[in-house]
């Protein structure tokens, strides 16, 4: 499921095409839950009236939101009932707090038990996180750890999808979210990796990973080459209405007879076929990872 | 971080309640409320510490022309007096309409 675009000449259709687009990166949160539910059927839980914020970032000096980053929201996508759970990227880099991943697990407790009782529900995460929020730490752990437990409960009943939207990408521990979603959506933008650029620079060296690098970056992590490497599902423009779609297509599909992260073996396998001495490049690694073979 | 207390006398009321912006960089979040009070109380938490005169001359200017008793909270991560005003403006919009 492919949908961007080379490097075609700007057509009329392109160009009315892509003014007509809803760009999903340059929304909100908040907003883009309420864009890819269908219209008037947005319904927020423990939304910023409630006041969940974080208990710790005042202690440390830091002004806290009034919904810790975090918007879980019910409605329906396609006429189906769904919950969105969406981070917010510009509030502490889209960090999971203790409040904030409790948000995103206990949705999918709930989404869990819906399912049981006969009533499915499509979970879909919006992640834009730099992972845990190193201010709350093992307490950001644990609960990640707890939402781990959830998608892996929950994916047996119904997929779980994921989509990386933002400009902030999906590192640390939330990384480990991603891949253990059933299907994973990306936007070119999109930036996938257990460990972010400068963490990589600042703990081997610029000699190893050159943070300031973008071209490398995204040439390794970047959202085309997460799909052209199996790491993820359906690639599509920044679009509202693509994602809508693509959403209720992965969702017809069903629960996949195999998840990514079941694939032991064959991740074993793909490990083997390379050389540290003389890592690939990008496009090496399309090449010797194509993406058809894991499918 | 800065918390920063105001109350400004009030005389119409508000019915509906309003959440706006975001705790981002250069930008604030907006929870604006009725109020049992007959005043506007307005609560600030800032990254920015010392601006204290400059809020004041912010908020003053904006609830001189609202005038409606109200909980107003501000989660404010580096905004500028502009920013403030256009956010405040915004959630007022919502809460009124």
């Amino acid at each position: 499921m492919h949908t961007t675009h080379d490097d075609n000449p700007i057509t009329k259709e392109r160009r009315d095409r892509f003014l007509k687009r809803q760009s999903i990166i340059e929304m909100r949160a908040r907003q883009r839950a309420q864009a890819i539910l269908d219209p008037g059927s947005f319904r927020e839980l423990l939304g910023p009236f409630d006041r969940m914020e974080s208990p710790w970032l005042p202690l440390e000096g830091i002004v806290p939101e009034s919904d810790d980053g975090v918007i879980v929201a019910r409605g329906q996508l396609g006429g189906r009932p769904a919950v969105i759970m969406a981070i917010e990227g510009a509030f502490q880099g889209g960090g999971m707090g203790e409040v904030s991943a409790s948000k995103i697990a206990g949705a999918l407790g709930l989404a869990r038990r819906d399912c049981e009782s006969g009533k499915p529900i499509l979970p879909v995460l919006l992640l834009e996180t730099g992972g845990v929020r190193l201010q709350e730490a093992n307490l950001g752990e644990a609960v990640v750890a707890e939402i781990h437990a959830e998608i892996i409960a929950l994916r047996r009943k119904v997929p779980v999808i994921g989509v990386i939207n933002g400009m902030v990408g999906c590192f640390g521990g939330m990384s480990i979210t991603a891949g253990l979603c059933s299907y994973l959506v990306v936007l070119p933008q999109a930036r996938l990796e257990l460990n972010g650029p400068e963490v990589i620079e600042q703990e081997a060296g610029i000699d190893e990973f050159d943070a300031s690098d973008k071209h490398l970056i995204w040439s390794l992590m970047g959202g085309e080459q997460r799909y052209e490497t199996g790491f993820a599902d359906a690639l599509i423009e920044d679009d509202v209405s693509a994602l809508r779609q693509t959403l209720q297509s992965l969702a017809a599909r069903g629960v996949p007879t195999r998840h990514r992260s079941e694939n032991v073996d064959e991740y074993r396998r793909r490990l083997a076929k390379i050389d540290p001495a003389a890592p690939p490049d990008g496009p090496g690694l399309r090449r010797i990872w194509p993406r058809g073979e894991m499918q | 971080m800065e918390t920063l207390n105001f109350e400004y006398e009030a005389k119409g009321s508000l019915t509906r309640r309003a959440h706006v912006g975001v705790v981002g960089s250069g930008d604030l979040e907006v929870l604006i409320e009725p109020s049992g009070k007959p005043t506007a109380e307005v609560r600030v938490r800032t990254s920015v510490d010392g601006y204290t005169q400059v809020w004041k001359d912010v908020l003053d200017r904006f609830f001189a022309r609202f005038g409606r008793a109200a909980r107003v909270e501000i989660n404010d991560f580096g905004a500028t007096p502009g920013t403030v005003t256009l956010r405040l403006e915004q959630a007022a919009e919502e809460a009124r309409s």
